[in-house]
């Protein structure tokens, strides 16, 4: 199957390995960001092929894992009020709250939809302009300009009933913060690749300078990223730090800028909390004073939140690359996908569910 | 909505042209539908005698029953529709016991409401797909539920069969050095299904695997020496399957995916949409567990069969004890498959 099966060809990723091999003189620790990008490597097992002492970490490139317990909290609270339809993507639907998930609350008797795109939602609104419908607008900047859409839609089509519940993030704030923790370990980033082909790459030209760190942007298929971390390792390797677009076939420079438009129409940069990196600020999106009325937190009024995540969860610490998801002592036994402590151990690009759909036996059998 | 609309010529009945409740609680209504609707299609002496129940002559040999219920959504799809498949769905299940099928019975919830057209349509499907497969449909139930108490229609089969002789299929008999060999391509009935539904906006040229594999089998397994064990693959998938085997026999798999056959339209849907055509269902698949000597002529002698065409040998059974799947990624690292979790996708069957 054409663009696919060119990136999954194991002839050259044979080849790439071997030059990887050839490159690395000494023990390097890369960061790839996206969930997607963490899938495809322990699906892959790329993993196990890269050459010892290069070592992996896995960043907080999922937006489901990020999103913090309050928001879960507050989703629930207004997929509970009568006459609403919550609708969202499936990601979320099993991401704990403080008390259960919207799977649990839709057998409780929510009308919780699964939607794969945000303008789905705006057509149910049209259909049932007696219910209240919310979206549940998460994610990084590759579902902002959708979630974006959906808002501007509704109000060229004057659907009032329709409502976002914005908890969009940004991912050079996120890359920021790893580096300027004291113990950050992360010596080269392999960054979102689908994030860059909407926002294009300058944001990252200047983190790279800043802070001597180089950036591949990388895609999401198993020689992608095999050539994103050789490209990495070989400006490591040379004293480099720049930005390099590996993913060229979507990415350039300057990004979509239809969809920046449309995100700078809708939304406004704010401070935003993250699950397990706590208050970044200027990370996230929110609606900007022109669209509030779409602002679903107004809409419904929500008593203050007393969220508090699991305090064993150590989903934090994940998400900065600070541990790996089998170095959790409840990885695997407290924490599974139906007995989840965190959002990492459910959502499809969560490193602790990639750990446990692909590589368990590796990870747990490396801890006894 | 689907696309495959029920006829736009409503088949004639006395009365409502929908379905009332009053259909299902045995009056006038309820003998004009049976007369009508059901024994025209489902004509069998056993049916028109409308006793409560059949009496069946007797079976040589191991009688073998297995049941079903069927709710998929929507009710007509590319390559059937719930009539056929509550009819194959159930003769499958009796023919991977190694058994041939015989005679079957027919339980129908009906939602008040539907089409009396609709309902006809399903009762043909099912009548000839039972004559696809000669079996008789020799008992059956009507039951109408208020509107919203059910989705439009939900059928429960049970099928009677018979053993076939000298066969021996049981997961107690897998062993280690066993290969695992699907008759062909997977995952066609789950993104047949999704893709009818309209609601993805996916058009894809792909028609549900839903057949009857009686024939098939008879054709090739059963006379086979060497085959251990064989599953239909539904809910759940080719996955499902083989964490079943795992569980039961207490062995370890290991899966080759580059071996493992998927169409074209399917693999692009599961790319899109972010599943693994190893958990997607099937309705006319069949995975066996046979000895490594006789798997290569296996494989040949299901390619000569119409339903076996892609046929092909996808892994083997590597080790006793630890109950796991492992696939071998197409460059050459070992991953877990974990067991099918959740419902990705929803009333498939």
């Amino acid at each position: 199957m054409r663009y696919l099966d060119e990136y999954r060809d194991p002839r050259l990723a044979a080849r790439l390995l071997d030059e990887l091999r050839r490159t690395v003189s000494r023990p390097w620790t890369i960061m790839e960001v996206c969930g997607g990008q963490t899938h495809t490597l322990l699906r892959s097992g790329l993993e196990q092929l890269v050459p010892r002492g290069l070592s992996m970490v896995h960043g907080p490139g999922c937006p489901v894992c990020v999103t913090p317990q309050e928001t879960i909290d507050r989703a629930l609270l207004i997929a509970a009020q009568p006459g609403v339809i919550f609708c969202s993507f499936g990601d979320m639907l099993r991401v704990p709250g403080s008390e259960g998930n919207l799977l649990e609350a839709r057998a409780r008797g929510a009308d919780v939809r699964i939607v794969y795109s945000p303008l789905d939602a705006v057509q149910i609104a049209r259909q049932h302009r007696d219910r209240q419908v919310v979206f549940f607008a998460v994610g990084f900047e590759t579902t902002a300009p959708a979630t974006a859409l959906a808002a501007r839609q509704a109000r060229l089509w004057q659907v009032t009933n329709f409502s976002l519940l914005v908890a969009h993030v940004l991912v050079p704030p996120a890359m920021e913060a790893i580096l300027q923790a004291p113990d950050n370990q992360v010596q080269a980033f392999l960054a979102p690749g689908h994030v860059c082909t909407i926002t294009g790459f300058e944001a990252y030209c200047d983190l790279a300078a800043r802070y001597r760190v180089p950036i591949v942007v990388t895609g999401f298929e198993p020689v992608d990223l095999l050539e994103g971390i050789l490209w990495a390792v070989r400006q490591l390797e040379a004293g480099r730090y720049r930005v390099e677009n590996q993913y060229a076939r979507s990415v350039r420079r300057q990004g979509n800028r239809e969809a920046q438009q449309v995100v700078a129409e809708v939304y406004e940069v704010c401070d935003r909390t993250w699950r397990g990196l706590g208050m970044l600020a200027q990370s996230g999106l929110k609606l900007r004073d022109a669209y509030a009325d779409l602002d679903a937190e107004r809409r419904f009024a929500l008593p203050p939140s007393r969220s508090k995540e699991n305090a064993e969860c150590r989903s934090g610490d994940v998400l900065r690359g600070r541990i790996r998801p089998p170095d959790c002592p409840a990885f695997g036994t407290r924490c599974t996908p139906e007995h989840p402590l965190g959002a990492p151990m459910v959502s499809s690009e969560g490193a602790c569910a990639a750990y446990w759909h692909y590589a368990r036996r590796q990870a747990v059998g490396s801890r006894s | 909505m689907s696309q495959f609309s029920p006829p736009a010529c409503p088949v004639p009945h006395e009365g409502a042209d929908r379905i009332l409740l009053a259909h299902g609680e045995g009056g006038r209504l309820m003998r004009r539908l049976i007369r009508d609707v059901f024994l025209p299609a489902l004509d069998h002496p056993q049916l028109r005698a409308r006793a409560d129940g059949a009496c069946l002559p007797p079976v040589e040999g191991t009688p073998v029953v297995s049941t079903d219920s069927f709710v998929v959504s929507p009710l007509f799809f590319p390559g059937g529709s719930i009539g056929s498949l509550a009819v194959y769905g159930t003769v499958n299940d009796l023919a991977v016991c190694g058994a041939e099928p015989l005679y079957i019975s027919v339980a129908w919830i009906v939602e008040e409401g539907l089409p009396v057209a609709v309902l006809s349509r399903i009762v043909e499907d099912l009548a000839r797909a039972a004559r696809t497969c000669a079996v008789s449909v020799v008992t059956a139930d009507t039951k109408v539920v208020p509107n919203g108490a059910a989705d439009q229609v939900f059928l429960t089969t049970t099928g009677i069969g018979r053993l076939r002789p000298g066969i021996q299929w049981d997961v107690q008999r897998v062993c280690v050095g066993d290969r695992i060999v699907v008759s062909g391509p997977i995952g066609d009935h789950g993104i047949a299904v999704l893709a009818a539904r309209g609601t993805l906006g996916l058009e894809l040229d792909l028609a549900s695997d839903s057949a009857p594999l009686h024939e098939l089998i008879g054709a090739t397994l059963a006379h086979s020496p060497g085959v251990h064990f064989v599953r239909d693959p539904t809910r759940g998938g080719v996955a499902a399957v083989l964490h079943e085997v795992t569980e039961a026999a207490q062995v370890t798999l290991e899966i080759e995916e580059a071996a493992v056959p998927v169409r074209d339209p399917v693999r692009s849907a599961c790319e899109i949409l972010g599943l693994d055509p190893l958990y997607v269902a099937c309705e006319g698949r069949l995975v066996a567990f046979v000895s490594p000597e006789s798997a290569s002529s296996i494989v040949r002698l299901l390619q000569s069969h119409p339903l076996g065409l892609r046929a092909a040998s996808i892994g083997q059974v590597t080790g006793r004890g630890l109950a796991e799947v492992h696939v071998r990624s197409p460059l050459g690292a070992l991953r877990v498959l974990d067991e099918p979790a959740g419902a990705p996708l929803p009333r498939i069957c």
